[in-house]
């Protein structure tokens, strides 16, 4: 299948939705692909939404900036609202439904809900919805190899190997739900 | 090989500036270059080199001229506004002859304009960075690695000319993360001496002067003409540009920076619809690549210029092109990027207009 | 025969473009007797400004670098981080220090750049043909305020060394001024001071020279003086307005230290302690 990965990743600022799109990123750097990732940058990043892009491909990437991805995560209903419509068709969605409570559907889009953040909250790995999210669309939409993934997790969230357990444990929830 | 990271546009020209032997960065933060000084602030203590937050871009860049003066591999960065207050201090490096390399990670102008990426410095980087009769030699890397390539050989040119030299980047490049292969360091005591530097004679030659102040006129003349052949040899040596799919193109689409890499998408959309597009970029901005250009230009119906600003360049295509072939225009200003989409359509306007 | 007066090594045998009687050529000179006497010409770096001293780079000995308006401690805070070792200072007028310069002046002092700073204070833009400056006294008429100061539009003037005092970087700020021969030796020990200071490591030095400017305050150089006794010292008082050293500090950092003691936050050695 074409792995091509066109991905949006948007949150609040502090829901680790940059965070998430380094791992993603890190994951095409360890498969030696073109990979791109590019934040949203300015005073909406102080509190209010913060998303990024991450291109993952197999020819040089033009612009940075996803308009049309094939890859969204949205981790909260404004973010959800905002960019459920640009998702191309065929692509997936993967929202959050502990922060997201209104899914709505989009013609031609894939459109899946996990209670991530509840899910942390009960298996005591608070605030990893984002990497559970990961692990969901990654589920669906195998964009990369699990070994890649996994290292990438390792690289990015590896600094402190407490911190990698519960990122692992995150990862494989959104994987299995 | 060297080992591939993933990193930052900003934090990749400061690592690539420290490879090169860069160890004065004097700062001043303003959005989206933030990153570059941050960097600089976290590495320099650890080689024993000097960051320096400024009291403003103006303290800044005369630190450089400073800094510069002394002999050292020196750099300051920005963003827009920040080069407007820069553009004192490198008018006075010009003047005296020294290197340099200073980095503009555009923003949306003018005035305090926005924050997010922009091209619309264009003129001020390659035509008036300042007052007097001067160049500066303008890179303008399009990727991750080219702006880690060329922080690190912009020292080497600066250096070389004796010239300052500037990274013209924007915000989209600064900010966004791609693989990059880091230069190899350079040890700053294997570089060459400098002669001229103001660094104490120590009773050994002459005193030296970094000056730029010349009240005879035929001195000052005479000064200007010689660093103008100089200019003479940038040009005749520095020219770079890349070129895609120009051999049979029809329409030359001429684009540098982040615009280029929307550009590029859209030549691949417009072969796949079956026109003849191509993309020359232009890595220098001054020099323009005039050569390369008008070599694309030989065979092309028309050309595009695709730029993130009201069209700046396009002005400096027009006069490579002189008359030979249409020269239109597509741009997005104000710190919006353009869709592939938009690109395409103009391209596909411009091949019907242009006809068979 | 007997030498009793010669030109000190460091001062380059040029024509100045100073007007008789102007007092630049004096102070110049004890910059450059200074560099002799500590032999320090080789390793030192001046930094001329734009002003009357704009052409100081060809009148001393030492490098010299020629900065833009004001930017002269910019400039030497440049190349003394490049050259720890080496002996920097900054040559300025009112003007460039205290007007456009005044940023950079007030940073390079709270950086507590260890640099000599050179402060020639006559209460006037000399180069430009005498036009209001920022130490131009109330009610003194320029070509710019020529019904007199009025520092209900014009402001007030600044007392740069005062200013200067409060911050924590500085090691050591005099005014001087070059009258008569007493205080021209007063005034050299100062400057003396000052470099000795930096070849020390001590710190930030200061020395402001009281000067006057006889062809732009229309007077003989004899007058000048009077009237810049008369006017300006009552104004600008000589004298020490900061000496870490005399205060019993080895250094500014020192005495910093000392100044802001109560500062938990400053003092991360003193945590624990009761």
């Amino acid at each position: 299948m074409d792995r091509e990965l066109q991905c949006v990743i948007a949150g609040f600022g502090g829901q680790g939705s940059l965070f998430a799109g380094k791992v993603i990123a890190t994951a095409g750097l360890i498969e030696d692909r073109e990979v791109s990732w590019m934040p949203s940058y300015g005073p909406e990043m102080r509190g209010g939404t913060a998303n990024c892009s991450v291109t993952l491909s197999d020819e040089p990437i033009g612009s940075p900036l996803v308009l049309h991805p094939n890859a969204l995560i949205a981790l909260n209903q404004p973010s959800f609202d905002k960019f459920l419509p640009t998702v191309a068709e065929g692509g997936i969605v993967v929202a959050d439904t502990a922060m997201v409570p209104e899914l709505r559907e989009a013609p031609g889009v894939t459109v899946v809900g996990i209670p991530a953040a509840k899910l942390c909250e009960e298996a005591g790995i608070k605030g990893l919805g984002n990497i559970v999210l990961i692990g969901k669309l990654w589920a669906a939409f195998p964009f990369c190899g699990q070994e890649a993934l996994e290292g990438a997790l390792a690289q990015v969230a590896g600094k402190k190997p407490a911190m990698l357990e519960k990122n692992k444990i995150a990862l494989e929830l959104g994987m299995k739900a | 090989m060297a080992q591939k990271v993933l990193m930052k546009g900003n934090e990749a020209m400061a690592e690539a500036a420290m490879r090169a032997g860069c160890r004065h960065f004097f700062g001043y933060p303003i959005t989206p270059q933030t990153e570059v000084a941050a960097y600089m602030a976290k590495m320099m203590p650890k080689v024993g080199g000097t960051y320096l937050q400024a009291e403003s871009e103006v303290a800044a860049i005369n630190m450089v001229y400073g800094a510069s003066a002394a002999g050292a591999r020196v750099m300051t960065s920005s963003s827009s506004p920040g080069i407007s207050l820069k553009s004192e201090g490198i008018s006075y490096m010009a003047g005296a002859d020294l290197p340099g390399v200073i980095i503009n990670v555009q923003r949306g102008g003018p005035g305090l304009g926005g924050i997010q990426p922009s091209q619309a410095d264009y003129w001020q980087a390659t035509k008036a960075t300042g007052h007097g009769d001067f160049q500066i030699v303008v890179f303008a890397p399009s990727t991750v690695q080219e702006m880690a390539d060329y922080a690190f050989e912009a020292f080497d040119v600066a250096d070389r000319y004796r010239v300052p030299v500037m990274i013209l980047a924007d915000g989209m490049l600064g900010q966004m993360m791609e693989p990059v292969v880091l230069p190899e360091a350079i040890d700053p005591a294997d570089l060459p001496a400098k002669p001229w530097a103001t660094c104490g004679h120590g009773h050994a030659r002459p005193h030296n002067v970094a000056n730029s102040l010349y009240l005879t006129a035929a001195a000052l003349e005479d000064l200007n003409r010689e660093r103008y052949e100089r200019y003479g040899a940038i040009k005749a040596a520095e020219q770079r540009a890349e070129c895609y799919r120009t051999e049979d193109a029809d329409i030359v689409l001429v684009a540098f920076g982040g615009a280029a890499r929307v550009a590029r998408s859209a030549v691949n959309a417009a072969r796949e619809r079956g026109i003849k597009a191509g993309l020359v970029r232009p890595i220098t901005l001054w020099p323009f690549p005039e050569d390369t250009l008008a070599e694309a230009l030989d065979h092309a119906k028309a050309a595009l210029v695709v730029e993130m600003n009201m069209g700046q360049m396009v002005e400096d295509v027009r006069l490579v092109a002189n008359g030979t072939v249409p020269v239109e225009f597509y741009g997005r200003t104000g710190g919006v990027i353009p869709a592939p989409e938009e690109v395409l359509a103009a391209v596909e306007a411009l091949s019907g207009k242009v006809g068979e | 025969m007997k030498v009793v007066y010669e030109r000190p090594h460091a001062l380059l045998p040029v024509v100045t473009n100073y007007c008789p009687g102007c007092p630049h050529g004096i102070v110049e000179r004890l910059v450059a007797e200074t560099m002799d006497e500590l032999d320090i010409e080789g390793e030192t770096i001046g930094v001329a400004p734009v002003g009357c001293s704009v052409m100081a780079y060809d009148f001393f000995g030492c490098d010299m670098i020629e900065a833009a308006h004001g930017r002269a401690p910019a400039v030497a805070t440049g190349v003394k981080r490049v050259h720890p070792d080496k002996i920097v200072f900054a040559y300025q007028g009112d003007g460039d220090l205290a007007s456009i310069g005044m940023a950079e002046t007030i940073h390079a002092a709270t950086r507590g750049e260890n640099i000599v700073v050179i402060f020639i204070n006559n209460a006037i833009y000399g180069m430009t043909g005498g036009q209001m400056a920022p130490t131009s006294l109330p009610n003194q008429v320029t070509q710019t305020s020529p019904y007199g100061r009025d520092v209900a539009t014009a402001g007030n003037p600044i007392r740069v060394s005062e200013l200067l005092a409060t911050l924590d970087g500085p090691a050591y700020i005099e005014r001087v001024c070059v009258d008569s021969p007493k205080n021209v030796r007063k005034a050299k020990k100062a400057i003396k001071k000052a470099f000795q200071n930096q070849v020390d490591g001590v710190g930030y030095s200061f020395v402001e020279v009281i000067s006057t400017c006889p062809t732009n305050w229309g007077m003989t150089p004899q007058a000048a003086f009077e009237w810049m006794r008369e006017n300006m010292l009552p104004y600008y008082p000589l004298g020490v307005y900061r000496d870490v050293v005399a205060d019993g500090f080895a250094n500014a950092a020192e005495a910093a230290s000392a100044r802001n003691a109560a500062c938990p936050i400053a003092h991360p050695e003193k945590k624990g302690e009761n």
